[in-house]
């Protein structure tokens, strides 16, 4: 295998890209639409997207959940002027950082394999999950 | 060798269009108009100042030394719910980026089907079940993204802001689902204030005018107690009204926003479907509830994240390697413009430049009816 530069610069281009939309059936609670996109059937498996994405809605219910748990640190930080938030983390930060986990996990193990790419929905205003489909170069060398 | 990007960690609050002023780094997030918030604070500093100064030696004196530290207790409260909901950022929902701008697009266009030359094509509109009420989800055609539910336009700010309620000049920013209860704690403390400084102000005119102690000291300028009454008469209608109004509105889980287009009003029997029908629920849903994210601040760069991703590739599969530097003649699909996508500076601007091909949503209305109510 001959590693000339051209080899070693990067080169594999993006295909396409799938946004996942919102689902909006529950209210304005973090959800995402579970349908699976047909741009995505020679890549990946359905029952596995699917998993991914009932996983994150999982996530993102139990971020926006209101328990005794998101009253108490409410009106804790209330009491405190807000001033708590400035040493302590909020229930949906923490949250946050679990999903920004799941998807990198997601991405490692079952995504980039197939090339695809899965971007973390904070980073798109919450409203869409992005889902790269990067060219399949194996197949045309 | 792989070429190294190197980019600086560049916010993206730095690159966020719409018309906010950020300092501190992109902590502090304002509109552009802040005159009545300065003219806010000089009345709330000047005010209390004058009452400390001129109220408090007197009445911990002959009162009470409790006084002066309850009020100034609750003076910090107010100024900290001020500072909160003017520097936080109310919601403000981040504008679509081109790819994802040009496949609602293609989405869009395949649900109207062919329109013939001529005719107008139909309203961008979604239609959404929540909780047994149709509601139309419009679109955005600045910020290029179908508003979520309760989402609003705010025409000064120039931003989709979720859960709007109104822009607030007298805080000099929006008021919407990150900054509500802070604002709803600000008029409430603040009425409590006023009030707070207007009976006192009294109980010391009282005192003056009808000394009870031989130790009291002689009458001297109540010039200051007046222009403190006064003020806080003024305020003390408008803000104790803005809070009872905002309490009905939470007690109801509705925006003014809402309220003013008469969206829940039961015309039709439409009904809120976002309220929970108790009004405890509702009152610990706004007041209480999850703390939400800054949609518009997060510092990781799109660059920095897509380039973590390029190292897992590398490492699955060498020849999936992804090319920074795509030339533009690549592909005419989404996938042309998604190779832009990587390096910072093409990330918003495309969407920015391009005029709105309707006005959105004024809600100039919505803040001049509020002026009226403050």
């Amino acid at each position: 295998m001959t590693h000339s530069l051209q080899d070693m610069r990067p080169q594999a281009a993006v295909a396409a890209k799938v946004f996942i939309q919102r689902d909006y059936t529950n209210g304005t609670v973090c959800q995402f639409q579970t349908k699976f996109p047909s741009e995505l059937e020679t890549r990946i498996d359905k029952q596995q997207f699917e998993e991914t994405v009932r996983m994150l809605n999982n996530l993102y219910a139990e971020a926006e959940k209101l328990g005794s748990q998101s009253y108490i640190e409410g009106c804790l930080a209330c009491l405190t002027a807000y001033t708590v938030f400035l040493c302590m983390e909020t229930h949906y930060e923490k949250m946050l950082k679990k999903i920004a986990k799941y998807i990198q996990e997601q991405n490692d193990k079952i995504y980039a394999p197939r090339g695809l790419l899965l971007t973390d929905p904070i980073e798109r205003g919450l409203r869409v999950i992005e889902v790269t489909i990067f060219e399949d170069r194996s197949l045309t060398r | 060798m792989s070429a190294v990007m190197i980019t600086r960690k560049v916010r993206k609050w730095e690159k966020l269009p719409g018309k906010n002023t950020f300092c501190c780094d992109g902590r502090v997030m304002m509109a552009r108009q802040k005159g009545v918030f300065y003219l806010t604070l000089f009345l709330i500093i000047g005010t209390c100042s004058l009452f400390f100064a001129f109220e408090c030696p007197y009445l911990a004196v002959h009162l009470s030394p409790a006084i002066p530290v309850f009020a100034a207790l609750l003076f910090l409260f107010v100024m900290a719910m001020l500072l909160r909901t003017s520097f936080s950022d109310p919601g403000v929902l981040p504008r679509a980026l081109p790819e994802e701008a040009t496949f609602i697009e293609m989405e869009i266009e395949a649900a109207n089907g062919n329109v013939p030359a001529g005719q107008r094509p139909p309203p961008r509109i979604r239609n959404v079940q929540i909780n047994n009420q149709i509601v139309k989800l419009k679109y955005c055609y600045t910020c290029k993204i179908f508003r979520p539910p309760r989402a609003s336009h705010c025409s000064i700010c120039d931003n989709c802001v979720d859960r709007f309620d109104h822009h607030c000049p007298w805080v000099g920013n929006c008021v919407g689902k990150r900054n509500y209860r802070y604002f709803y704690l600000f008029t409430l403390s603040l009425s409590l204030l006023t009030i707070y400084i207007f009976t006192f102000d009294i109980v010391h005119v009282v005192m003056r005018e009808y000394p009870v102690s031989h130790l009291s000291s002689p009458k001297e300028q109540t010039g200051f107690t007046v222009l403190e009454v006064l003020v806080c008469f003024f305020t003390l209608w408008s803000v104790v009204g803005l809070t009872g109004f905002h309490t009905y509105l939470i007690s109801l889980n509705q925006t003014t926003n809402e309220d003013i287009k008469g969206s829940w009003s039961g015309k039709n029997r439409v009904q809120n479907p976002y309220s929970h029908k108790n009004i405890i629920k509702n009152c610990c849903e706004v007041l209480c509830g999850p703390t939400y994210p800054s949609l518009s601040s997060v510092a990781l760069t799109a660059s920095v994240s897509f380039q973590h991703a390029v190292l897992c590739l590398q490492k699955t599969t060498a020849p999936l390697i992804p090319n920074e530097h795509t030339p533009d003649d690549a592909k005419p699909s989404i996938a042309a413009s998604a190779e832009k996508s990587p390096s910072p500076k093409e990330e918003l601007p495309p969407a920015s430049k391009l005029p709105p091909l309707a006005s959105p949503e004024t809600d100039a209305e919505t803040s001049i009816a509020k002026d009226k109510t403050h």
